[in-house]
Order: C-alpha cells, then structure tokens, then sequence
C-alpha cells in the first residue's frame, strides 16, 4: 500500500463528557402562516462519542431535517445544539462551513459522488477541501479505498460504471477520509438490495465506528438495527424514545 | 480545488463542447467584422502612410480628410518652406482622372504628382522599373493591383492581361509610357494608382486656377512639430502631423459614413450570439452540478472556494474559445488577404479588445452561475 505522511490533522473541538452531540429543545418550522410545517417540536437527543445512533421514525416526522441541523447545513428556530463542543448559531456561516469540512462527514441516500471523478478521487475531496495537496489526498484516499476493498482497477474508474454497493463504499471511504469526530447518514441502504445494504452498514460499524467518532444513521431499515448501539424513535417532530440496544427495541417494539 | 473544477467541466463531454463553439463563435463574430473594419479604415488612410517620409501635411483649412482635396496655389510651396523650422518642403498632387482603356472604355483613376526634383512621396516599394525612370518623358509608374486589375489590357479572346512596362496608356487624352509598376497599401476607393511628376501631373490635369493637393514638409532636427504646425498655420493654412491628419480622416469616416452602424450591427450580434450560446449552456452545466456542488458545500467548500471554481471554468472555456474564434478569423482573413482585395487588418490593441469582450461574457455568464451556487442551501444535499 502506498505510504504517505501526511499533514497533521487539523485540531480537533474538545468534547466535554464524551458527548458529541447534545440537543435540548430543538425546533425548526418551514414556511410560516397557514402552510407553515413545524418539523422539529422540541428535540431532545444525546449522541455519545464512539457510539453507533440510528434515527428511525415514520416518514415526514422530521429526522432529515434533525440530521440537517446537526450536521450544520440547516439553521434551527430554537433550542439549544451543541455539535463537538461548537453551537453554529454563534458562528459564522464561513466557519460553519470549515467546521463541517474538517470535523463531519457525510454519506447521502443517493451517494452523491462526482461522476467526472473516479473513484479514488471522490474520496480525496474531503482532503482537499482541508488543503491538503492533491498527491497526499489520493494517497491517503487510496489506503482507506483499500480498505472497504477497492483494488487499483475500480479505484481508477468513474462512480456511473460501478454497482450501487461499490457506489456506497465509495461514499463511506469518503466520509471517513479525514478522519472527522461525526459521521451523518440518511438512509445509507434504501438504494441498495438488502443483502448489500448489510453488508455496506456492516463496513460502517466495522471501519467508521471509533472512540472518538459518532455515527447517526437515520434508516427506515429493520434489518440493519442491529448495528446500532442505540436506537432514538422519532414521531412528529419529536424523540419519543430512545433504545439502549436493538434488542431492547426488539423486545419492546 | 481546480482539478475538480476542470474535471467537472470536461465530464459533461456535450455541454463543454457546447460552451466552446458558443464562444468560438462569439469571438469569431467580434473578431472577424473589427479587423474587416479596422482593414477598411486603415485604407482611408493608406495614401499618408505610404508617403512616410514627412512630418508635416499642410492643406486648405477646409479639408476634412485626406482625399477631400482643396487645392492651394503653387506658392504655397515657397511660404512653407520659409517658415523657420522647415528643412524641406515639396508639392504634392493627387487628383482622379480618367484612362481610357484599349476597348474605349473609361477607368478611373488616382494620379499623384511627385516633386519633379526630389521625387518624394513616391509609392512605398517598386514592383518593376525605378522610380527614377519617372524622369523619362511621358513616363508612369501603376500600381501592381491596378495593373492587374482595372487597367489589365483585354485580349480579343476575353483574357486580360496585365499593364507591364512599355505598355501606354491614354490619361485625359496625353498618351502616358508605363516605365514601372509599385505596390502600395490597398486603398479605400481601390481604383488603380498612377505616379508621375507634378508638372506631367497638372498637364494631364484639367486645367484650373489652383492644382497643388498638398504640402508635405519635413521638420528640422530638434524642431518641436506641433509648435511648427501652428506657425504654418498661421500662414491661413492647416498643417497636420501624419498621426493628426490620420486620425482627422478616420473621424470624417466614423462620423460621416454608414461603416460604424453596419459593424457595430453585426458585433452587437457577436455579443449577442456569445450571451445567448456560451451563457445559456454555461448556466445549465451549472445548474446540472448543482448537486454537487452543495454537496461540496455540505462537505465544507466555502463559497469564496465555490467562486474560485466556476471562475476557473469560465476562463478555461473562455480562452479556447477565443483562441479558437480569433485563430479561425485570423486564419481566414489572411487566406482571403492572399487571394482576394479584402481588407483584413488584425493589430493586436483589436485583440485586446475582443479578449476584453469574451472576457466580459465570460464574467456574465459565471455571474448568474455563481449566484445560483452561492444561494446554494447546502440541506439540499439530503433531498433527492
Ligand atoms: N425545505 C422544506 N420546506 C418545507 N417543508 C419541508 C422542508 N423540508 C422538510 N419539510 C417538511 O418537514 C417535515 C419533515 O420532513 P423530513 O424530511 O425531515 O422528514 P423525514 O423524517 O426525513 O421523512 P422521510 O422518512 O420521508 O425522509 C415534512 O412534513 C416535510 O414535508
Ligand atoms: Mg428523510
């Protein structure tokens, strides 16, 4: 494998109590007047470093628009976020960009890769976009590209001639590139077969899951629970519970 | 960043494709009718760059170009040259009149009369034969377009074949001896040029009081020329310098000629066609990137980098495209320029100015595309 040094990784924000995310309250209304839709009514979630959080809740009850705000590219209404020791109200819309850029990363429902980029170089965006120069990026790209088992003939081809699951090892290389303390998913497997999707989440636990780091998933997928270290129950607008393990959710769910 | 940039714009292989011809076309369309232009209007002034040897012109202060000739009495030579700060001073001739061709057709033509002494104001650069042959009795020098063209004799069988030295031909009834052909800047009215002497000149000439066209006069070393004009002036003359008398002709044709309108008509729709083409699909490649565009927003590209993107597919698209359209002008014109009297002029302020005017859609059209991206929601990305 290809070894590089790399620049030292940026600093990272102090996470006090091994909390990486804390919401207390939080609400989001789209719209105003008659049309308007309150989407969050009051969150109240805790996202432990080094845990494995799955969202899940009937469609519309507002979990893209919680990850949205956690993840900083949507502004709240109120109540109190913390992301990694940092609320976003309190900074710029520059510096809530560079946070993101070093400190979260993202796999999306629909990949959202870069079809004029191969493989290898979609991961090494995130790197990039840190400045990090372009022979270190792909470098590092590669390692991690290896890891979710890329060889150097996929790592050279464009995302529209691979399958859907090498699509989402693609995206989950690059979320994990840099290394960053928070990963958000939103529905990572509803465009895969579910024998692929396992597998795909199955790499995340495996790779993305770190002491450090916190991964939210929100999935309509049953059959991926059991990944999850805790389950939270969303409902309109609001958490309703939240599981200490698949199983207790099994049991009472 | 950059490498992602220009691998975006070259991975939609259609629209990138697009944009260039868009603006091959544009530059094409501003390049091509400018440089006819400038072409056309450096002929208006081609008599006073050929003669490139004076400093000063002096005519009658009514005359608002160089071929719109009043003439001045001989003596003015005389006054001229005693105006301190004068080195030399000589007559000029320059008048139309009609040869008549071996088929008895008639075809004008532009005859200059040189200084019979000095000769100066002679054509640029000899083809056939000396300038000095002018001093044998009835002699002529044409020029090499007109020899060829116009004046080529006619054949019984329909060729024609061109004036060469020995030939005659008949001005104003004086039978005139071809001793020498030249070649000159194309000029604007393109009617085949003859150069004699200033006496031979006025005697072909109709007559008339006055004769002299021109006085053109070289300043003394370490004389301040504009100063000099101003002292020929006041001898109720006007006295130019080259640039001055140039430039006088160009604003007669600016002002006085329907040439501006027709070209600015047609650059106008250069730019037009530019907007429309390059801007069109320039935005719509942008809007089809939007995605990932606010996933690299979403992932922590600031909009300052953002910016910095689509300005660098602008310009890249912007200079093959100009290169492209002012190679194919510049390539077309000077094949034209090889075979055929089109006036093609291509200096490099005109290039100047079209990159500027390429460089201005550009700018318009990543405008609009980069306003779209900086309003860019970044939560977009989690809706598909
Ligand atoms: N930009 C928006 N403008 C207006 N309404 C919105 C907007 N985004 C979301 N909503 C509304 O907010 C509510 C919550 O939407 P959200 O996408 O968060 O739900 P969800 O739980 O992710 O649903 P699904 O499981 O279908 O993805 C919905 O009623 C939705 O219509
Ligand atoms: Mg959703």
């Amino acid at each position: 494998m290809i070894a590089t040094q790399l620049p030292p990784a940026p600093a990272k924000t102090e996470t006090p109590n091994q909390v990486s995310v804390r919401c207390a309250n939080v609400t989001k209304t789209f719209g105003a007047g008659r049309t308007a839709v309150r989407a969050l009514r009051g969150v109240n979630l805790d996202i432990r470093a080094g845990e494995l959080m799955m969202l899940v809740g009937p469609s519309g009850c507002g979990k893209t628009t919680l990850i949205s705000v956690i993840a900083g590219v949507l502004s709240r209404d109120g109540g109190d976020c913390s992301v990694l020791g940092r609320d976003y109200i309190r900074m710029s819309t520059d510096a809530t960009t560079e946070f993101r850029g070093r400190n979260i990363g993202f796999v999306f429902q629909a990949w959202n890769l870069i079809p004029a980029l191969t493989a290898v170089e979609n991961v090494s965006v995130p790197l990039i976009i840190n400045g990090i120069r372009r022979r270190d990026a792909i470098a590092r790209a590669a390692e991690i590209l290896f890891k979710v088992g890329f060889d150097d003939r996929m790592m050279q081809s464009f995302p529209p001639d691979l399958s859907g699951g090498q699509q989402q090892r693609i995206a989950i290389a690059r979320s994990l590139v840099h290394d960053p303390r928070l990963i958000v998913c939103d529905e990572p497997t509803s465009a895969l077969d579910s024998e692929t999707g396992h597998k795909v989440v199955q790499l995340m636990r495996t790779l993305a899951v770190g002491k450090d780091r916190a991964l939210l998933v929100v999935t309509h997928d049953a059959r991926i629970f059991e990944f999850a270290d805790r389950i939270a129950q969303m409902d309109d607008g609001v958490i309703k519970r939240v599981f200490d393990s698949p199983e207790e959710m099994k049991v009472e769910g | 960043m950059n490498f992602i940039a220009i691998k975006m714009l070259l991975g939609d292989r259609a629209k990138y494709i697009g944009i260039v011809i868009g603006l091959t076309f544009a530059s094409f369309l501003l390049t091509w009718p400018s440089a006819l232009f400038t072409g056309v209007m450096k002929r208006t002034f081609s008599f006073v760059t050929d003669v490139g040897l004076p400093d000063i012109w002096v005519v009658d202060p009514q005359a608002q170009y160089i071929e719109d000739v009043k003439p001045l009495r001989d003596t003015e030579v005389l006054r001229v040259r005693g105006t301190e700060g004068v080195q030399w001073a000589v007559g000029l001739y320059k008048g139309m009149l009609r040869a008549r061709m071996d088929d008895g057709t008639f075809q004008n033509c532009t005859v200059v009369g040189l200084d019979d002494a000095t000769l100066i104001g002679g054509p640029p650069k000899m083809v056939a034969g000396e300038l000095a042959d002018l001093r044998q009795a009835d002699s002529v020098i044409v020029d090499e377009t007109g020899a060829r063209g116009k004046l080529a004799k006619k054949q019984p069988d329909g060729r024609r074949v061109p004036l060469k030295i020995g030939d005659t031909l008949e001005l104003n009834d004086h039978r005139c001896i071809v001793v020498g052909i030249c070649r000159i800047t194309q000029t604007f009215q393109n009617v085949p040029v003859l150069y004699t002497t200033y006496s031979r000149a006025t005697t072909i000439a109709p007559q008339e009081r006055k004769l002299l066209s021109f006085v053109i006069a070289k300043a003394k070393p370490g004389t301040d020329v504009s100063a000099l004009c101003q002292r020929i002036g006041r001898l109720g003359l006007r006295a130019y310098t080259p640039y001055e008398f140039k430039k006088l002709t160009f604003w007669y044709f600016l002002k006085y000629t329907g040439m501006p309108i027709n070209f600015l008509t047609v650059v106008t729709l250069g730019f037009i066609v530019g907007i429309a083409i390059s801007g069109q699909t320039f935005y719509n490649f942008t809007l089809d990137n939007l995605r990932y565009f606010g996933t690299l927003k979403a992932m922590g590209t600031t909009n300052r980098k953002l910016l910095r993107m689509i300005s660098l597919q602008a310009a890249e698209v912007g200079a093959i495209g100009y290169g492209l359209g002012v190679g194919a002008a510049s390539a077309w014109g000077g094949f034209l320029s090889g075979r055929t009297q089109i006036a093609f002029s291509l200096p490099w302020p005109l290039l100047l100015v079209s990159a500027s005017a390429v460089l201005v859609i550009c700018i318009g059209a990543a405008a609009v595309s980069i306003r779209k991206v900086m309003k860019l929601e970044p939560a977009m990305v989690f809706r598909s």
